[in-house]
């Protein structure tokens, strides 16, 4: 009995720290695409983050600073994103692959000149990373049968940056629904006209949306090198923006929605390590493959519209022109 | 109207804006050199060298210029019809998977010159039916599908990786590849082909695939330009009302266009899987799929642009490693750098210097005829 | 009674490259009152309208509002001046609230919660002075098109406008919402707002308006006491006493019926009912004239007849093959049938402008066998057959390879008009044959229907210019709100009784009553 319930426990233990990332890059991907910039970058902006916490913090000793740097390219790569889509009107996608295929080659390049190991960064010393951290009460509740245990090992013990990532989500909510700036952002993301006659600019609404989705993935970035890892390996974000693309897609580009949908993928994903190389009555071994490729074939039935709708915000992906 | 608006000529719109864009990429390039301390023109010299300066680096340039080819003509059909295909890295790895399947099945079996093209045929018809789903989508059920190709990348990743190490891997060997393809299947290398005559060259992976995407440029230039499909194709994805005004149905042209282009990118399979590697493994295909949108915009969507544009990625692609192997500072990441340069600066930023050429051109032409152009 | 001025313009101008949108208007509008522009499509005023709410700039002239000069670089600065605006598209965001999308822009504070109470104390009394009852909390996509209208003059109110604009506000209403709009448009006034209207329905000119200004291709030629004039009078102004163009032609021989709509009905995307219950026939030999304001239902109709859309209703019988909702048709079957459609857009279905001449000259016809091989089409044999269409109608400059785009809207019509006529159809549907095209070419074009007619072809011809429909015609029919509000020989047909007609649909009626 305990013991089903210690691997259930881990699992969703592990469920978070899969999460968090995702629900940080989602959410960054959020702001973006409710503005109206479709952003197939997240991964890269990711991957420069997760590249840049991982070398300042090593040069530094500081894991925030490590975070500041990260934010900092982030944000420089969503503001080439918006130059190329907004002041330029280019293609949104071709921009996104761009940025992505650019971090992952240029991650690669500095890595090597500053560290001379191969690309990698060296690893972190403690200091230089986000810990867990022990909330208070855990000595207290841990009498408790279960509660205890869960409080323990489920809530407590990440490290910041988890408790980040979902902090994120309703600050985003609060954000996009609450407050002035989150209503023209929605606005210009739906009828771009309709904010341009009320004498607001599209283009610096929009510019301000790529600028937190920088910030956000900036923050993803130094989760995956400095708090998930403890260095900088080529190409480590493996494709995590691109589920939390998915996972945006699947949440119908709301926030608790989305986040539900990175702990959906998250767990499939946390379940395939479990259940790597595990043979299960009846059903057998389990491609492990499969269970990594749900949060794709979900996303994409979803689009199809097999299982409710997915509707875009209106004016996502199209540069706004003033009519003439 | 805004169309006709900004009309340039021909030459400014083709030639010169690409270059200039081109030229951009080369300087960020050059800074990027100077920032890592590596001198510029030495760096130019070694990659120009790597390229063309020997046998062997001409073979690898051709070789890599190949599977360029295969995947700008695929987003360029796709793109003809309105359509964004940027599943063609999906495609071409399923490609790879339909021709290494057929040889694994017939090879023992029956002769070489016949398994052959039973295998290229494979190749376009695993790479079709990966573009097919997300086509066959899009027409008939609206999902986008720039996002439904992106799913089938890694769909077909998630699929290679557990084909590779659960059925198709050679038990003999621990990592996750095939059994190597009887010789039988092989395709001619080249420097084979010209022993046969006779001529000796130095040996390269380049092999007969080159020809096969030569053929396929005349094929998509024939079809496109030269044939009532290639019409309707065009027509769709230029004006969707004329096209259904013409009694043309534009769900068909989704999907036709689609599997012609996941057909063509799978053919980077048979130059990987039949012409070098002679076996199925992992990850063969890695960045043609994108760096095809690159080549498909600069060679503005024609085949003579596309083996140009082509060329150009294979000179970087082969004069990078070159670059990679002679300075210690330097990895074959470079490659990579440069071919998202060329991507930003060529095709996301396209139009970087389009408003500034423009006004230079009407500033030319003079007021009286400017007035003529909006009219 | 109200001796201040609102508005006034004096010589204002502007243009778009060559084309000249408005030219020296002048415009005075008094303080409180509900002041009427009508005029054609095309006509200027919308472009006028733009002005004035600061979303174009104009290029020369003098604006005043309040007696202050003015020059708007953007719709912030003319709504801070107090001039509103009510679009023809509206400027919603649909998945927002009512209440949303007013506050968008004039949120008052960072927080919408701040303003969120200020705005709904507001909101309720412009409701409640104006009557402009409307659930606050409503998305907006759910909310009728009556509705959204009034979300949209809310909007305008609630930043503080003095001046209201509407665009055609009725375009897109029912007859009752239509009659709730002019309620509201009167208690606006009563409380001192002043309220352009533009429009090109006559009825409501007369029925609400107070004064009328009418615009034609881009200058303003008059200005009107709506109590001092007469529907008549304003429609005479509005079309302009052009000089008639002569097309001569012969008595028409009129043969069998060729095209016969029964009861047919269209609905749109959204449903709608665009054309309802139409009956007509048009017979061999005779050219048919649809006359009626442009959204009326001629378009709808045009491209159900040519197969391109699916009949909701009743049926038709071209060239003897039946088409109803359970018998579709296609644009290719309609065109083995021995139909040719002329499009009434050219730029946005009749051809390619990224096409070189040669292509847009098969459009519709690219399968044909003529220049189709088994697999190749012979663009050399496409070229012949394009110059031979260049040369049976004179389309200039005569060479196939241009793009198409960079031929002159006259050539550009010619050139469809060629494919479409030179293979003989028995059936032509022409819609706006001389949109945007010099007066050479329209000669041409007319001369040239008039010719298949006397070939004994049976002609539909759609046309919103009323000098157009009756000259080419043999009958015409007036359509009006999705339905035929009458017929009458061409021969008989003036514009005025025809203008009446475009204008007066039993709905309106209703309205006016």
């Amino acid at each position: 009995m305990t013991d089903w319930f210690e691997v259930i426990l881990l699992t969703f233990d592990a469920t978070l720290r899969v999460s968090a990332p995702l629900v940080l890059a989602a959410l960054a991907g959020l702001f973006s695409e409710r503005a109206g910039v479709v952003d197939i970058g997240l991964e890269g902006k990711m991957l420069a983050g997760a590249f840049m916490a991982a070398a300042v913090a090593s040069l530094t000793g500081s894991a925030w600073l490590g975070l500041v740097a990260a934010i900092g390219v982030s944000i420089l790569l969503a503001l080439l994103h918006g130059f190329a889509c907004i002041t330029h009107r280019g293609n949104q996608v071709v921009s996104g692959v761009a940025i992505n295929i650019l971090a992952s080659g240029l991650t690669m390049v500095i890595g090597l000149y500053l560290f001379n190991q191969g690309g990698q960064t060296p690893s972190l010393i403690n200091d230089a990373r986000f810990l867990s951290i022990e909330l208070p009460g855990v000595e207290l509740l841990s009498g408790i049968p279960y509660l205890g245990t869960i409080y323990k090992e489920l809530i407590s013990g990440h490290n910041a940056l988890v408790y980040v990532a979902f902090a994120m989500v309703p600050v985003t909510y609060w954000v996009i629904y609450k407050t002035r700036f989150g209503l023209r952002l929605r606005a210009v993301g739906e009828n771009p006209n309709a904010v341009d006659t009320a004498g607001i600019s599209v283009s610096r609404q929009r510019y301000l949306a790529v600028i937190c989705c920088g910030v956000l993935c900036g923050v993803a970035g130094a989760y995956i090198s400095t708090a998930h890892n403890a260095q900088f390996v080529r190409d480590m974000t493996a494709g995590q923006g691109f589920i939390a693309l998915a996972a945006l897609i699947f949440g119908k580009w709301r926030p608790v929605s989305v986040m539900m949908a990175c702990l959906l993928f998250g767990f499939l994903d946390a379940l395939a390590v479990r259940l790597q190389g595990v043979v299960l009555p009846v059903i057998g071994e389990v491609p492990v493959q499969l269970i990594e490729a749900l949060p794709y074939i979900l996303t994409v039935i979803l689009l199809a519209g097999f299982i409710g709708r997915a509707v875009a915000p209106k004016a996502s992906g199209i540069p706004y022109v003033k009519e003439r | 109207m805004s169309q006709s608006n900004s009309e340039m000529p021909f030459w400014m719109d083709a030639l010169l804006l690409p270059f200039l864009n081109i030229m951009t990429a080369f300087v960020v390039m050059v800074g990027i050199f100077l920032v890592i301390g590596v001198d510029p023109v030495e760096a130019g010299e070694i990659l120009l060298f790597g390229a063309f300066g020997y046998g062997e680096g001409i073979g690898y340039t051709l070789y890599y210029m190949t599977n360029f080819v295969f995947t700008g003509l695929a987003v360029a059909v796709a793109f003809h019809a309105g359509l964004f295909n940027i599943g063609g890295e999906g495609q071409a790895y399923l490609g790879g998977l339909g021709a290494g399947l057929v040889c694994l099945l017939l090879a023992e079996w029956l002769p070489g010159l016949l398994v052959i093209p039973i295998a290229i045929l494979g190749a376009a018809l695993f790479g079709a039916a990966w573009a097919y789903i997300p086509a066959y989508l899009q027409a008939y059920r609206g999902s986008h599908i720039v996002i439904t190709t992106i799913m089938f990348n890694f769909l077909a990743a998630s699929l290679m990786v557990y084909l590779m190490v659960n059925v198709l891997n050679d038990p003999s060997k621990m990592s996750p590849e095939s059994v190597t393809f009887p010789d039988s299947v092989w395709l001619p290398q080249m420097h084979e082909l010209f022993a046969m005559f006779g001529v000796e060259i130095e040996s390269s992976p380049l092999n007969v695939s080159i020809f096969l995407a030569l053929l396929a440029s005349v094929f998509v230039w024939i079809f496109i330009w030269y044939t009532r499909w290639g019409y309707q194709l065009r027509t769709t994805g230029s004006n969707a009302s004329a096209a259904i005004y013409a009694g043309i149905k534009p769900p068909r042209v989704i999907v036709l266009s689609m599997c012609i282009s996941g057909a063509l990118a799978g053919m980077v399979g048979v130059n990987e899987i039949l012409g070098v590697n002679h076996r199925l493994m992992l990850d063969f295909h890695v960045g043609y799929g994108f760096a095809g949108i690159a080549v498909a915009l600069m060679g503005r969507n024609h085949p003579i642009g596309i083996i140009l544009a082509a060329l150009l990625f294979g000179v970087l692609s082969q004069g990078g490693q070159e670059l990679a192997f002679e300075m210690s500072n330097i990895t074959r990441d470079i490659v990579v750098v440069m071919q998202g340069l060329v991507i930003l600066f060529c095709g996301a930023l396209e139009f970087m210097y389009r408003p500034w050429l423009m006004k230079l051109y009407l500033a030319s032409k003079g007021e009286n005829n400017a007035q003529e152009v909006t009219s | 009674m109200h001796s201040d001025i609102a508005i006034e313009l004096t010589d204002v101008s502007k243009r778009f490259g060559a084309v000249r949108a408005n030219d020296k208007v002048n415009l005075c509008v008094e303080s409180g009152t509900i002041h009427g522009i009508v005029g054609e499509n095309g006509a200027g005023k919308s472009t006028l309208m733009s002005i004035l709410y600061g979303f174009y700039q104009y290029d020369t002239g003098h604006i005043e509002v309040f007696g202050k000069a003015q020059y708007f670089n953007n719709s912030r600065e003319a709504l801070a001046a107090g001039v509103g605006m009510v679009h023809q598209h509206f400027m919603l965001v649909e998945p927002f609230t009512v209440l949303e999308n007013v506050m968008l822009g004039n949120e008052g504070g960072k927080l919408l919660k701040e303003g969120r109470i200020a705005a709904e104390t507001e909101l309720k009394r412009l409701a409640n002075e104006y009557g402009l009852a409307v659930d606050l909390h409503a998305r907006v996509s759910s909310l009728s098109v009556g509705l959204q209208q009034r979300v949209e003059i809310l909007k305008a109110l609630y930043r503080g406008a003095k001046i209201l604009i509407l665009d055609e506000p009725t375009g897109v209403l029912t007859p009752q919402e239509t009659a709730e709009l002019f309620r509201i448009l009167e208690s606006l006034k009563a409380q001192g707002v002043t309220i352009l209207l533009i429009t090109h329905k006559l009825q409501e000119i007369m029925a609400i308006t107070d004064n009328v200004s009418v615009m034609r291709a881009g200058t303003m030629v008059a200005h009107r006491k709506t109590s001092e004039t007469s529907k008549e009078d304003i429609a005479e102004l509005m079309v302009g006493r052009k000089v008639l163009l002569q097309v001569d032609k012969i008595d028409a021989n009129v043969g069998e019926a060729l095209i016969k709509v029964d009861n047919l009905t269209i609905k749109d995307a959204q449903g709608v009912e665009r054309v309802k219950q139409v009956s007509f026939e048009v017979k061999a030999g005779e050219v048919v004239g649809i006359a009626g304001v442009s959204g009326n239902g001629q378009s709808e109709l045009l491209e159900a007849l040519s197969g391109i859309t699916k009949v909701n209703s009743g049926s038709m019988i071209i060239n003897g093959h039946e088409v109803s909702r359970k018998k579709p048709a296609s644009p290719e079957r309609m065109r083995i049938r021995g139909l040719a459609h002329v499009p009434e857009d050219r730029h946005h279905m009749g051809m390619v402008t990224s096409f070189s001449a040669s292509e847009s000259s098969i459009l519709g016809y690219h399968n044909d066998k003529e220049y189709n091989g088994r697999f190749i089409m012979s663009r050399s044999k496409v070229r012949d057959y394009c110059r031979k269409l260049m040369d049976a109608f004179d389309v200039r400059p005569r060479d196939p390879d241009l793009k198409s785009a960079n031929f002159s809207g006259g050539n550009q019509q010619k050139l469809i008009l060629a494919r479409e006529m030179e293979r003989n159809p028995d059936i032509l549907l022409v819609g706006q044959p001389t949109r945007g095209v010099d007066i050479g070419a329209i000669e041409f074009i007319h001369r040239r229907i008039i010719e298949m007619r006397d070939a004994g072809k049976a002609i539909l011809l759609v046309s919103v210019e009323l000098e157009e429909i009756i000259s080419v015609s043999d009958r015409v029919l007036v359509m009006c709100d999705g339905v035929i509000t009458g017929e009458v020989p061409a021969a008989e047909a003036t514009e005025r009784e025809l203008g009446l007609l475009m204008t007066s649909s039993d709905a309106q009626k209703e309205v006016v009553a």
